[in-house]
């Protein structure tokens, strides 16, 4: 299968060659389980995890309820910390603001560690189309730099190259960098370290995300394993951090909570192996840090959610990617059957919201509704609920996802939509039931399984036949 | 005093495996109960709320609203059903006679083993049953209405019965509703992933609460030419 983004609307057929695909399936099975005994292995250890579950929702409720403030209040302190402050409507608006950064600092080279936020805008197409020079920064997370050498996109919001199996990795390797073909993860990641190493030692500009920006002081929270965004926030002399309007959090002492949730539900560690905190720019010259640092606060469709308590949930996602990894669907098709950035149940929400649902309409339907989603989730966001309400504003807004065009799209939308009233006549009073249900063992089993969502379920699984006498019949004639 | 109980069969069981209603109005009068089915009763309405066809919904969970606003206790071999029923107010506008009623219904509303354990005390039906069995937590009995020890604990009290626990008890079986038929091959590809945890364990008979996974389990083993039997809850604790 190709790592390339495909786009939502096929999500069947990329699906299907994702099931297709036995290594796929193989490396996406072993991964999931993996992080999902990980995580029951550190929750065991908190008895107390319902509890900060509860606080944690209640707190990014209240902090969205009141977003408008929160961020105003961040952006004081983010500039009195001695940052600049820039606001970005839509994806287009935040690369622009990169590029403007990158021009103006005379940045000649770039490196980025991992950040979703920059993924969802396009941020290093951006920057290596941008008019004048190719500035398109070096990946420094080990999985997000594999991801890019193979020019593809993330399969997984924390683990982006979940879908790759160490013998492609080592195979990449040998293509993209001539080195000599090993099979040993060690002196693959050596490999890696010297390269990144070299980037490193020559950069001037720094891109990261955030994980949490505190409202009271100005700090933005950044968490990894592998010290490259550590590095990437303090070596470069310019740093620019593109955050989500959603990440701001009230309280510095609020992070001790998110910090006890995320690695665990992530990763299942008791916390990630570096936490850099950073306030503002370097003082004096023998202080660590950037001499700039650049804040962007992207909305690109962000407020909308805001609108309606259950869509304004989706905000509350603390992208530790635990409800992917829960996720009975996810584990089949694995992140680019979605064809969007985020994949997953959180994917299946929040890209719908972020690029419309005559983009992404179909996602929502990616779900059994199954739940396992809803109870991994740390600060309890009730997926299937939100789930739900989509697929609502799909069938009300007309638009039946399940088409390749507009004229087979009208097609399906009109016969969902009259077999659902059919179904609701035959079966909102007793009388039309009785007769619907009398009239149904008239046709043909054989008919019936070879036409419609029977037939297209009889394709795997044997389909259920009408009792020869209902229930309601056999129960009139109990002795 | 007999407890006076009403049974929501759920279409499906109507339509497709009336046998279980009848084991579960058998089990329901063996622990005690009155046992009485309404026949205007028909559907919950939750195929269509779950495809987001909520105006559909609304009208069919109206006319279930007819019928079982009056009855005390209402019990459901089904967790979704019974879970659906906590999802109808909202389809109603807050203050609405319909949203009053579904909040109220929702309080008397109970899945079999549910009310069995919970309300009833009762975890020995007297049932029989040679051979091994596993459990399928049906998702919406176990993740909205917390049912997972129930079940089991009625089970073990199956004389001859084994409990053999299935490693990916808890995952879902691929049903999902239309969503069987909207994603067919991943709705597929689901259960043999869980299947595929049942292997090296002897086990005669897969039992599950909800009808409508037992249509999707059944109907892939059936497929498959797999000699493993699907049974409702109801049917193991009615066996002799
Ligand atoms: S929705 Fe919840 S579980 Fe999923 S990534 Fe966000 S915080 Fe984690």
């Amino acid at each position: 299968m190709s790592g390339s983004l495909l786009p939502s609307e096929r999500f069947e057929e990329n699906a299907r060659a994702a099931l297709a695909d036995p290594v796929l399936h193989g490396a996406l099975a072993r991964a999931t389980e993996l992080f999902g005994e990980r995580r029951s292995g550190a929750l065991a250890q908190v008895p107390e995890w319902e509890a900060l579950r509860e606080r944690a929702r209640v707190i990014k409720a209240e902090t969205l309820a009141q977003l408008d403030v929160h961020l105003e209040r961040l952006e004081a302190n983010l500039v009195r910390a001695g940052a600049v402050v820039h606001w970005a409507r839509d994806g287009q608006e935040a690369c622009r603001i990169v590029e403007g950064i990158a021009r103006e600092s005379g940045a000649r080279r770039l490196v980025k560690s991992k950040s979703m936020t920059t993924e969802e805008i396009g941020l290093n197409h951006a920057l290596e189309q941008a008019e004048g020079q190719d500035r398109e920064p070096v990946e420094t997370d080990l999985g997000e730099w594999i991801i890019q050498l193979a020019g593809e996109t993330p399969s997984h919001i924390i683990v982006p190259a979940i879908h790759k199996t160490k013998a492609q990795i080592a195979e990449l390797f040998v293509e993209k960098l001539a080195v000599e073909h090993t099979d040993d993860a060690a002196e693959l990641t050596r490999t890696a370290r010297r390269i990144l190493r070299e980037h490193f030692a020559q950069a001037d500009l720094g891109i990261s995300g955030v994980n949490f920006a505190v409202a009271e002081t100005g700090t933005l929270l950044v968490l990894e394993n592998e010290g490259n965004a550590r590095m990437t926030t303090t070596l470069p002399r310019v740093h620019v951090a593109m955050m989500g309007i959603e990440k701001v959090i009230p309280r510095l002492s609020d992070l001790a909570l998110f910090l006890r949730l995320l690695p665990r539900s992530g990763t299942g560690q008791h916390l990630t192996s570096y936490q850099s905190l950073l306030t503002g720019v370097k003082r004096s010259p023998e202080d660590e840090g950037p001499e700039a640092l650049h804040v962007v606060l992207l909305d690109n469709g962000r407020s909308a959610m805001l609108k309606t308590e259950v869509t304004r949930q989706s905000l509350a996602c603390i992208r530790c990617g635990a409800c992917l990894n829960a996720c009975p669907v996810y584990r089949e098709v694995g992140g680019h059957a979605y064809g969007s950035v985020y994949p997953g149940p959180i994917g299946a929400v929040i890209t719908p919201q972020l690029s419309g649902l005559a983009k992404a309409g179909k996602l929502p339907f990616a779900s059994s509704l199954c739940g396992a989603c809803r109870d991994v989730c740390p600060v309890k966001i009730d997926l299937p609920q939100l789930l739900l309400h989509l697929r609502s504003e799909v069938v009300e807004g007309g638009r039946m996802p399940h088409a390749r065009d507009r004229v087979e799209r009208g097609l399906e939308g009109f016969i969902e939509r009259v077999t659902f009233r059919l179904w609701r006549h035959a079966v909102s009073g007793p009388r039309r039931y009785r007769a619907a249900s009398y009239f149904a063992r008239f046709v043909p089993h054989a008919l019936l399984t070879r036409f419609g969502p029977l037939g297209t379920w009889s394709a795997g699984r044997e389909a259920p036949r009408l009792a020869r006498r209902s229930f309601r019949e056999l129960w009139k004639a109990r002795p | 005093m007999k407890r006076r109980v009403s049974l929501f069969v759920s279409c499906l069981v109507d339509q497709i495996r009336p046998e279980v209603g009848l084991a579960s109005a058998q089990v329901l009068e063996r622990a005690g109960c009155e046992v009485e089915f309404d026949p205007r009763q028909t559907c919950c309405g939750q195929p269509a709320f779950n495809a987001g066809h909520r105006a559909e919904a609304a009208c069919v969970a109206r006319s279930f609203l007819d019928v079982f606003h009056g009855k005390e206790t209402i019990v459901a071999p089904s967790g979704s059903c019974a879970a659906m029923v906590t999802h109808m107010a909202q389809l109603f506008p807050e203050d609405s006679v319909e949203a009053e009623r579904a909040r109220s219904v929702a309080q008397r509303t109970f899945e079999l083993s549910a009310f069995l354990v919970r309300e009833l005390d009762v975890l020995d039906l007297g049932a029989r049953f040679e051979g091994s069995v596993t459990w399928h937590d049906a998702c919406h009995g176990l993740r909205e209405l917390g049912l997972h020890d129930e079940p089991r604990a009625l089970i073990q009290h199956v004389a001859g019965a084994e409990l053999v626990e299935m490693p990916a008890a808890e995952s879902c079986c691929g049903f999902g509703g239309t969503f069987s038929v909207k994603h067919p091959e991943i709705s597929v590809a689901m259960l043999d992933t869980k299947l595929d945890s049942l292997r090296g364990r002897e086990v005669d008979a897969l039992v599950s609460g909800d009808v409508s996974c037992l249509m999707q389990i059944g109907g892939r083993l059936q497929r498959q030419g797999s000699p493993l039997r699907t049974l409702h809850l109801a049917e193991l604790l009615v066996a002799r």
